[in-house]
């Protein structure tokens, strides 16, 4: 076993990151790796292709069931799924109460001392929307993920997201050793996509790592509880997600510390790619569509 | 109150300079607003009752980390000393367990009644939040504690929430929990917000406390209480070493009728009917006036602030009251102060010729630090400093009424300043906290807790003078200070 490579997701929420990296997960284990996936989001539906079902023992709500995680042993969180990739859910509480962010911090830190980690090539995290608090900055901080890969699409949310993210990368680059492992891009079919994405990545100092095309065929295997991978292992699709994967596996130490821009840079971006309009722009349109509203009902 | 005495101004000036030398500019600049030496406020023309000194400095800021300050939290201010001493409540320290425990029973808000039957004081209740608690959230064990509590202690008459700081981080409703528990279990509930990350010291809690009486006692609707013309309430007298009840005596005396003491030895009773009250006196201005406002703004009670510390006080004190209630009460208030004179007598006969001259300096909380000198200057002592851990810019205007020119002043004081100032203007004797107790005793000067009075008390009241004085008398002309030895001052033989 070579040394322990711990990669995160992150994204802005409803991206597809749980899709895509349990896609990519799944073809990461036909090369050969053993992996573990730690999912840090409430809703616990990083797992749910893998196992072909929705993780019901998480962490968190067997500890609260039990008392405290003290009182929990890894085999009672811990499920196996497609080619033996190894699962858990952190889970958390129900929306509105509690402190989710909380309890990442405390699922993380059981596994690890309870031996989760141990004999595994990938420990995985898929982590909930924005960095929003420090529970959820958790899987970056030091001794955890060493790349973290951004889901984003061409939508300008998504956009602004990964730059928000970016920002938390660079907040623990310097303490920690975190790194960007680059941007992955879930066509959404939106205007110059792909070029928006790879101008993006640029200007956070870091790469595309993979546009994945929209395909209905992961809509498909998701509602049979699959992955691309195992529910259509021949389609362009499942070859898009291997592709994916061996970018990853190679792109092992090769992460950078990024340059998130400001919001007015961002902003600037999008005025350049056509997606926003300037005021002036904005104006003279509604000006004319009114004009045109006007000679309409003459 | 014609005790003449001035203190070096100059040579106090000088000190504070000194003092701030030691720190770094920034600092310095910063803690310079803080400190000040009283001085002679301007003549006023017309003004009756105009302040003796002026000894405005900047006040209830943030304190810096690193420089031992004293000041407590938002908790300390509405658990600890607004909510706790209502006796016939349970106040659940609703969070981790350490807030509750640390703070268990170190007020001496004294109370009459069984406790654990009626009364609950010196019971310490948590929530006791565990990791899981956290994570998903704790109203589900509120709702449980209450129901405990109810269930253990029937005779409990409502059931007061504070919040440590958890509660605020994780957003819990206890306000939804408090109405809800409230209809099942026919009892008053009261949600507070004194997370303790919240202000710069106890003083907001105090504030957030006073707010929650308001929206939660008096907002439930009007007490069946039917009010008398002489009929008082005494605000902000937490009864520490039975200060309330030395208060108590005097007032009724006098012929008025307190139907309520906030809150020391109060029941929640006393707390709804009080807006039926005629007039509201309040004793601790810094913790109480806000909902003195109130009343008066809402249900119209006029308010009071009166000072019974010392001879010289409760005379004023008795007079202004009485004053507001008509000549039959102002007969009586001549009545009790003619009384009391040959007791007040003795004590300075037997104290003054012991305590003459003595100089002293305080730091004490939000209303002693002004409140306690006339009774001092009575014995024929002298204030030579003052200062307060949480006061604000109107505590200091009231102080200018108190302290004569010269003296020295300081806020939120820090460990190293409140040492020097010492160290150099060697007082005869230091009024604080537990904190400053013993440093101060091994410096070789006499020391009284002020926030507690030592384990002795009550100090309010004429009874309550007595016994300042004799505790004051303890402390200095204690014979132990004569058998402290400097071997390296003394020659080799």
């Amino acid at each position: 076993m070579g040394k322990l490579r711990q990669i995160a997701f992150y994204g802005k929420g409803g991206i597809g990151k749980s899709t895509t990296s349990q896609n990519t997960l799944a073809a990461l284990v036909d090369l050969g790796q053993k992996i573990l996936i730690v999912g840090c989001d409430p809703k616990a539906d990083s797992t749910r292709l893998i196992l072909n079902a929705k993780m019901q023992d998480t962490v968190l709500s067997l500890a609260a069931e039990a008392g405290s995680v003290e009182d929990l042993e890894l085999e009672d969180v811990m499920k196996v799924g497609y080619k033996g990739i190894k699962c858990t859910e952190a889970g958390g509480p129900e929306p509105g109460v509690g402190c989710a962010g909380r309890g990442v911090i405390t699922a993380i830190n059981f596994l690890e001392e309870n031996g989760a980690y141990e004999d595994v090539d990938y420990v995985s995290y898929d982590v909930l929307g924005d960095v929003v608090c420090g529970g959820f900055a958790m899987p970056i901080r030091e001794n955890k993920a060493q790349e973290i890969y951004i889901v984003m699409s061409g939508e300008m949310m998504a956009l602004y997201a990964a730059n928000n993210i970016a920002k938390g990368i660079l907040k623990y680059a310097h303490s920690g050793g975190v790194r960007l492992g680059g941007l992955i891009c879930n066509e959404r079919q939106t205007d110059k996509e792909l070029e928006l994405a790879e101008a993006l990545a640029k200007r956070l100092n870091s790469k595309l790592i993979h546009f994945v095309p929209r395909d209905n065929i992961v809509q498909h295997a998701e509602l049979r509880r699959k992955t691309v991978i195992e529910y259509a292992p021949t389609s362009q699709q499942a070859q898009e997600y291997r592709q994916l994967a061996q970018k990853i596996h190679d792109n092992s130490g090769k992460g950078t510390i990024p340059t998130p821009i400001t919001m007015e840079e961002l902003e600037e971006m999008l005025m350049e790619f056509g997606i926003m309009k300037s005021e002036e722009q904005a104006l003279a349109e509604l000006q004319a569509k009114e004009a045109a509203k006007a000679a309409a009902a003459v | 109150m014609s005790l003449d005495y001035e203190n070096d101004s100059a040579g106090l000036e000088q000190l504070i300079g000194e003092v701030l030398e030691a720190y770094p500019e920034k600092f310095a600049k910063r803690r310079k607003k803080h400190l000040t030496v009283a001085k002679a406020a301007p003549a006023k023309e017309g003004e009756t009752d105009a302040p003796l000194t002026e000894c405005d400095v900047k006040s209830n800021i943030k304190s810096i980390p690193g420089v031992m300050t004293v000041r407590g939290c938002a908790y300390a201010g509405s658990k600890g000393v607004v909510w706790g001493p209502i006796k016939d409540m349970v106040h659940i320290s609703h969070g981790p367990v350490g807030c509750g425990h640390y703070s268990w029973s170190q007020r001496r808000n004294y109370y009459v009644g069984t406790t654990g039957i009626d009364s609950f004081v010196t019971m310490q209740f948590t929530s006791d939040f565990q990791e899981r608690d956290i994570v998903f959230g704790g109203d589900k064990k509120l709702e449980k504690v209450i129901d405990e509590i109810n269930s253990l202690f029937p005779l409990v008459n409502g059931i007061s929430v504070q919040s440590e700081c958890p509660i605020g981080l994780i957003g819990d409703d206890i306000e939804a929990v408090a109405k809800k528990k409230a209809k099942e279990i026919e009892k008053t509930i009261v949600p507070v917000r004194c997370e303790g990350f919240r202000g710069v010291s106890q003083s907001l809690g105090h504030h957030i406390a006073n707010d929650a009486i308001r929206d939660w006692v008096f907002n439930k609707g009007e007490s069946e209480y039917v009010g008398g013309k002489y009929d008082v309430n005494v605000i902000g007298d937490y009864n520490i070493g039975g200060d309330a009840w030395s208060s108590r005596i005097l007032l009724e005396e006098i012929g008025l009728n307190v139907v309520g003491n906030w809150s020391g030895d109060a029941t929640l009773a006393e707390v709804e009917r009080a807006p039926k009250a005629k007039l509201n006196l309040i004793h601790c201005y810094r913790s109480m006036n806000y909902i003195c406002r109130h009343m008066e703004e809402k249900y119209g009670v006029a308010w009071l602030e009166y000072n019974f510390f010392g001879p010289s006080q409760i005379e004023d004190s008795l007079r202004k009251i009485a004053k507001f209630f008509g000549p039959e009460i102002e007969e009586n208030a001549e009545r009790v102060i003619a009384k009391y004179k040959p007791l007040v007598d003795a004590i300075k006969a037997r104290f003054k010729p012991r305590l003459e001259g003595k100089k002293v300096m305080l730091y004490v909380g939000g209303l002693r630090p002004r409140h306690v000198i006339t009774a001092y200057e009575d014995l024929g002592m002298e204030i030579a400093g003052t200062g307060y851990e949480f006061a604000h810019g109107d505590d200091y205007q009231r102080t200018g009424h108190y302290v004569k020119e010269g003296t020295l002043i300081y806020d939120d004081v820090t460990g190293f300043e409140l040492e020097k100032f010492i160290e150099r203007v060697r007082p005869d004797l230091v009024g604080s906290g537990i904190k400053e107790k013993y440093p101060v005793q091994k410096m070789g000067i006499p020391f009284r807790q002020m926030h507690s009075w030592d384990y002795s008390g009550p100090y309010h009241g004429y009874d309550g003078f007595a016994i300042f004085a004799r505790d004051m008398d303890l402390a200095i002309n204690n014979p132990v200070w004569g058998l402290m030895k400097t071997p390296w001052a003394t020659k080799a033989a």
